[in-house]
């Protein structure tokens, strides 16, 4: 997995509340689009018109957000299904943190799980990112100082949560991580069959 | 000190404390889906791995296959790849796979628990938001993305941090005319689609000790439209004696001693929660959605909103967006819009109570002119059921189509979707832009409201029927 330290570009304003997983990529995507040119359909409902043209009034659009790294969203980004088809989308786009007054659980983790930075800031923090943004200021999210900068502005404390952070800053591989703990797995499991019998084994009566 | 129904469910899983409120968990049980599960064989296959425990992992086909009678996993050419690769994927590592035509296929929420896999004081997955659904029975049950499925299958355990927790006491008994449906539809227009965010919540109360175990696991379905990953309801008697005897449970003297430790389950008398909610019964109506968010739901007798009386420019532009992409206008009544479409399916709602419930408003009555009316059982084994008691004539006298188990149009990821500008009556649990197809527009609505709109031809209060 790609490692998160620093990012520097410009941060594209979609500020809209509840966007869901399903806006984000549509789910007919997922069978039959490959992972790594799922970016195309980012969106869709949103920056494609009817006609399948793009639709100059959405943000990402726009010449000055084409390509940005980093979105600002509305609260409950990435809410509704658990698809993380969603998160491979925003990358297909070249996104590489999202910022937000709140996020869906299982989308904030599905980012993590990719390298993609979910960074929570309240409203007003992001009101400050948004008109920098709009008045045309590179944004810089820093992880490991844990601060979002514009030029001209204090810099903004963000939270994140440990495991999270050291996950992303190393690019860790949760596979590779969960492989180092069969040991342990395997004499919990031996106990809990002496103490939970009936988990085990599922047999058709 | 005292713990609550998470917290119990949350320790007796800890294989490693990670420090910080995270842990590693130990799965009990896993359930696989054609979307997000058939994937998943190929990458730990690459990787030179194999699930350690494929006896607790279980797989049906129910996303990505049509609903048509007669149907093939192959029917929707669109899935037939993930259909195959789910099956042989299953096949190769020993994991128990519920093929299609077989009682125990359907969608994974219905099936899991009416064959005993969900159990109380289980872990269950899946690569599914819904996964709440199974907290019904007292199980800590999540949806996960396909990173954790991975995980989950090469180690039978996942990273995760344990949530804020939350009670929704729900008090008094629910009008007549009002199901969980409404109910739950009730407290995400109350609360928000974000309140949940970052809670497990656990629903109590003497409305929800009352409702059937069906009943519940709608309720807990549509947690995730609250914003949280977990929603929960302590399993009482109604629970085991609606699990004693399925398939998949344990049998006699092993359920016996399994009910003795989920008797120890529930919530103590003082445990603490960081945010506790008292909701009346009396309140609630039956309540449909008029928006694009499963917040936007009102009663059936309400009109629809006004995005200028909204607190926030945000919220305005947000309902004026919903509003355009409905065609619906501000304080235009609910009641008496003419509908196209009516689903009666998905993990929500296609459980035989469910199809019963709309059976009883059907019955004797014609689908309205120029209505698509489909009935999609939740499970084969719900189809059996529903057919051996006459459900299915009535439906079908009526004027509506009945299919075979699976997502269908609550997903539209299955060659079925609602016409772009069609307007739809669904008992489905997500009404977000383009969800049953680009351009439809979704009504939820309880199964009764559902079959209330279909011989009406309008949104419809089923107690006015």
């Amino acid at each position: 997995m790609e490692t998160f330290t620093t990012l520097t570009g410009r941060a594209a304003p979609l500020l809209i509340p509840n966007i869901d997983t399903d806006v984000i990529i549509r789910i007919e995507r997922l069978s039959g689009v490959p992972r790594a040119e799922l970016g195309r359909y980012a969106f869709e409902a949103l920056r494609y018109r009817p006609d399948g043209s793009e639709d100059p009034a959405f943000v990402l659009n726009e010449s000055v957000f084409r390509g940005a790294p980093i979105v600002l969203a509305g609260p409950n980004f990435g809410c509704g299904s658990s698809r993380e088809a969603a998160v491979w989308a925003l990358m297909g786009l070249g996104i590489r943190c999202v910022i937000a007054p709140s996020f869906g659980d299982i989308f904030y983790g599905n980012c993590v799980q990719n390298g993609v930075l979910p960074v929570v800031l309240d409203e007003p923090a992001l009101q400050v990112v948004t008109q920098a943004s709009r008045a045309d200021r590179t944004v810089t999210v820093d992880l490991v100082q844990q601060l979002v900068s514009v030029e001209g502005s204090t810099p903004l404390p963000f939270e994140i949560d440990t495991l999270r952070r050291e996950q992303l800053i190393a690019g860790l591989d949760a596979i590779d991580l969960a492989l180092l703990d069969l040991p342990a797995i395997q004499s919990w499991q031996n106990a809990d069959r002496a103490r939970r019998p009936w988990i085990w084994s599922p047999v058709r009566k | 000190m005292p713990k609550t129904l998470f917290d119990k469910l949350w320790n007796e899983h800890i294989v490693r404390d990670l420090g910080n409120g995270w842990a590693l968990l130990h799965i009990d049980r896993h359930l696989l889906h054609d979307l997000t599960g058939a994937p998943v064989f190929a990458e730990l296959a690459a990787r030179g791995l194999t699930p350690p425990n494929p006896e607790l992992v279980f797989a049906t086909p129910d996303h990505a296959v049509s609903s048509a009678p007669q149907r093939t996993g192959h029917t929707f050419a669109g899935g037939a790849k993930l259909y195959d690769a789910l099956r042989s994927g299953a096949h190769a590592t020993q994991v128990r796979f519920f093929d299609i035509g077989q009682p125990g296929q359907g969608i994974v929420h219905v099936m899991a628990p009416e064959l005993g896999i969900a159990l109380p004081g289980t872990t269950v997955i899946c690569g599914d938001s819904h996964t709440c659904t199974h907290g019904a029975l007292g199980a800590l049950a999540f949806g996960v993305g396909s990173s954790e499925i991975a995980q989950a299958l090469a180690t039978q355990t996942l990273r995760q941090r344990k949530p804020r927790q939350m009670r929704i006491r729900v008090e008094g008994p629910l009008p007549p005319g009002v199901t969980a449906k409404d109910l739950a539809l009730h407290l995400i227009a109350r609360f928000g689609a974000a309140a949940g965010t970052g809670y497990a919540i656990e629903y109590a109360g003497s409305a929800v000790r009352a409702m059937e175990i069906e009943s519940r696991l709608t309720l807990c379905n549509l947690t995730v439209e609250l914003g949280a990953k977990y929603g929960l309801v302590a399993p009482d008697e109604a629970a085991f004696a609606y699990l004693r005897g399925r398939e998949f449970a344990p049998q006699g003297s092993a359920f016996d001693a399994a009910t003795a430790a989920w008797r120890s389950l529930a919530t103590d008398e003082d445990a603490q929660f960081d945010r506790d909610e008292v909701v009346d019964a009396n309140e609630i109506e039956p309540t449909v959605t008029w928006g694009t968010s499963p917040q936007h739901a009102v009663p059936i007798s309400a009109r629809v909103p006004d995005p200028q009386a909204a607190a926030a420019p945000a919220m305005r532009d947000e309902q004026q967006a919903a509003l355009v992409y409905m065609g619906l206008q501000p304080g235009q009544l609910l009641a008496g819009t003419p509908v196209d479409w009516v689903f009666i399916g998905s993990c929500a709602n296609s459980r035989l109570s469910d199809l019963r419930e709309a059976a009883a408003i059907v019955r004797g009555r014609t689908v309205a002119k120029g209505v698509t009316a489909w009935v999609v059982p939740g499970s084969e084994s719900v189809k059996r059921a529903a057919e051996a008691e006459g459900l299915d004539c009535i439906f079908k006298d009526s004027g509506f189509q009945w299919r075979e188990p699976g997502c269908s149009l609550c997903v539209a990821a299955n060659g079925e979707r609602i016409p772009a500008g069609a307007r739809a009556v669904s008992t489905s649990n997500r009404n977000f832009v383009g969800r049953q197809g680009p351009g439809a527009r979704t009504h939820l609505a309880s199964p009764a409201m559902a079959a209330a709109a279909a011989i009406t031809g309008t949104l419809t209060d089923v107690r006015t029927l």
